[in-house]
């Protein structure tokens, strides 16, 4: 564990030393500021009592930040080590592989969870002027942050993959994207085919947190796949290894 | 314990390209011994193996008893490595660097401290220790590469091409820092440059194309090396009777039977140089009554290599 934290931490600080961190964080803070305007406000909501809530917010983000902003995170994460060849000395310290993948793993969701407490502005600002059902709030942000975590370990992996690091900001870009909108391809068709395609894609599992509901099969769903994709990341870095 | 580091028959395919080929060898707690090769002879491949960052194709590699394959991560705890390329994380300060380097090796904080105010002086980087790493000049992160390798006072230190690529002046203080460290580690170092070897090596292998060719003292190797003739005879015939008569032949210096084949031998014949002694052996052989399969030159690899090495880069010594 304290291989896996050392690690962490440096990719921590390598996140505040870099102006991609403060570029990532302005974007996101302005996207998501729209986000929660356009959900509160009585005119652009057409409402006179609109609900104070951050479902709206919360789902947007899910929707139209997280399959960008994991792969931003992530990219650097493992193609860079590659690329200018640390990982020659990373990978013959006396560390593990998955101590260094779960230590850039941790690293990339404290900044992620860092970037999202952000928001945490609009939530005093709710309780300021409105009383928002504090229940569903949180259950969504439990939700995002497992969604967050399933997204960057997917950009994790494509960051194993590659010493580019653009290339492996698409490739989990495209893989995001297809998670993401699985729930609206499952429309497509219909029976049992319609209920896997459904019940694989990320959204899908998302709107139970959102509405305050903790299912724990939701929970499994985000935990099983994050694992999986580490997983995937470890054996990618073995394989780099024994190439 | 026996070797500090033991190689044995190691190959290393890349696809279907050999990189090394059989490679044996073992060095001794406290030893400095110099890899010496020409650029692509297989010498950082060797040694990545030995580190645990690549896998052998076959054969064993282990340090300090503990083999890289089964027990990677034991014996990479007794290795400080210096890659040829010296990665470094740019943006980190040397200290910062060094204390990263020193947890993941798990050394304790207060080890840590100590050591890096240790190996920050014997590097000399003192002016240096708050600088990020992506500042310093090429031959300040050489130092910083060399201080990280040794941080944790490893027992085997590993060294690829610790002075390619630096001014003649920082090349003379890099050997130096080298021969102040050597005196408590194990050393095994790479370097296309012969008289690198001489200056900081107890042994030195030769690798080339894959393969070690000879192996000895730097001194020895030298006096070897010089004015010899190669020649390969294959013969069918008793074989000492066969070395003994080759060996009467007037400028032959030695002759080693290669093979332990019965029937035709390979004898390696050394002579002095500048004597074409192929018509004398062959009528030799036949006088004898014994038949010659085959005769030929060698073009001597080694003496290739040696001159390759001697005189590709003498100037910075």
């Amino acid at each position: 564990m304290r291989n896996t934290m050392a690690i962490a931490w440096k990719e921590i600080r390598a996140y505040f030393t870099s102006p991609v961190a403060y570029v990532v964080a302005l974007i996101f803070v302005a996207l998501a500021g729209y986000f929660f305007v356009r959900s509160v406000d009585s005119i652009l909501t057409g409402a006179n009592f609109p609900e104070a809530s951050m479902r709206e917010t919360l789902t947007q983000i899910s929707i139209f930040i997280l399959p960008w902003l994991a792969p931003v995170l992530t990219m650097r994460l493992l193609a860079e080590e590659q690329k200018i060849g640390t990982i020659e000395l990373l990978l013959t310290s006396p560390v593990r592989d998955w101590e260094v993948v779960l230590g850039k793993f941790i690293a990339a969701m404290s900044f992620f969870i860092a970037t999202l407490a952000l928001t945490f502005w609009y939530v005093l600002m709710l309780e300021w002027r409105g009383n928002p059902d504090m229940g569903p709030l949180l259950s969504g942000y439990l939700g995002i942050i497992l969604y967050g975590g399933t997204a960057v370990a997917v950009g994790l992996l494509a960051s194993s993959f590659t010493s580019n690091q653009i290339v492996a900001a698409v490739m989990s870009l495209g893989i995001l994207v297809l998670l993401t909108f699985l729930e609206v391809a499952a429309d497509q068709v219909t029976g049992v085919t319609a209920t896997i395609v459904g019940q694989m894609g990320m959204t899908t599992h998302f709107d139970d947190f959102i509405r305050g509901v903790i299912d724990t099969g939701n929970i499994v769903y985000y935990i099983s796949l994050t694992a999986v994709f580490l997983f995937l990341t470890v054996r990618s870095l073995e394989t780099r290894r024994w190439r | 314990m026996a070797g500090m580091v033991e190689v044995t028959n190691l190959t290393k395919y890349y696809g279907k390209f050999p990189a090394i080929e059989d490679v044996s060898f073992e060095v001794k707690r406290g030893e400095i011994v110099g890899f010496l090769g020409p650029n692509g002879a297989g010498k950082t491949t060797t040694m990545r193996i030995i580190t645990g960052f690549l896998p052998p194709t076959s054969g064993t590699a282990s340090v300090a008893g503990y083999d890289l394959v089964d027990k990677s991560r034991e014996a990479r705890a007794h290795i400080g490595y210096l890659p040829e390329t010296v990665p470094l994380y740019t943006d980190m300060t040397v200290e910062s660097y060094l204390g990263f380097m020193g947890t993941i090796r798990g050394m304790d904080s207060k080890r840590i401290k100590v050591r890096t105010g240790e190996v920050i002086d014997a590097c000399r980087l003192g002016d240096y220790r708050r600088s990020h790493i992506g500042k310093l000049s090429k031959g300040f992160r050489q130092r910083v590469g060399i201080a990280q390798a040794v941080l944790h006072e490893p027992d085997v230190l590993i060294l690829d091409e610790p002075t390619i690529g630096i001014d003649p002046i920082q090349v003379v203080e890099t050997r130096q820092l080298i021969k102040d460290l050597s005196g408590s580690h194990t050393v095994i170092l790479s370097t296309h440059i012969l008289p690198e070897v001489s200056m900081l090596c107890n042994r030195v292998l030769i690798i080339h194309e894959g393969s070690i060719v000879a192996e000895d003292t730097p001194r020895d190797l030298a006096n070897k090396l010089q004015g010899v003739e190669r020649l390969e005879a294959e013969v069918q015939g008793p074989p000492a009777e066969v070395a003994e008569a080759l060996g009467k032949i007037r400028g032959v210096r030695e002759v080693d039977i290669a093979t332990d084949n019965p029937n035709h031998n390979i004898f390696k014949i050394q002579a002095r140089r500048g004597l074409d002694l192929r018509p004398t052996v062959s009528r030799i052989v036949v006088n004898n009554g014994w038949s010659l399969l085959n005769l030929q030159l060698v073009s001597m690899s080694l003496e290739e290599i040696f001159l390759k090495l001697t005189t590709e880069e003498d100037v910075d010594a």
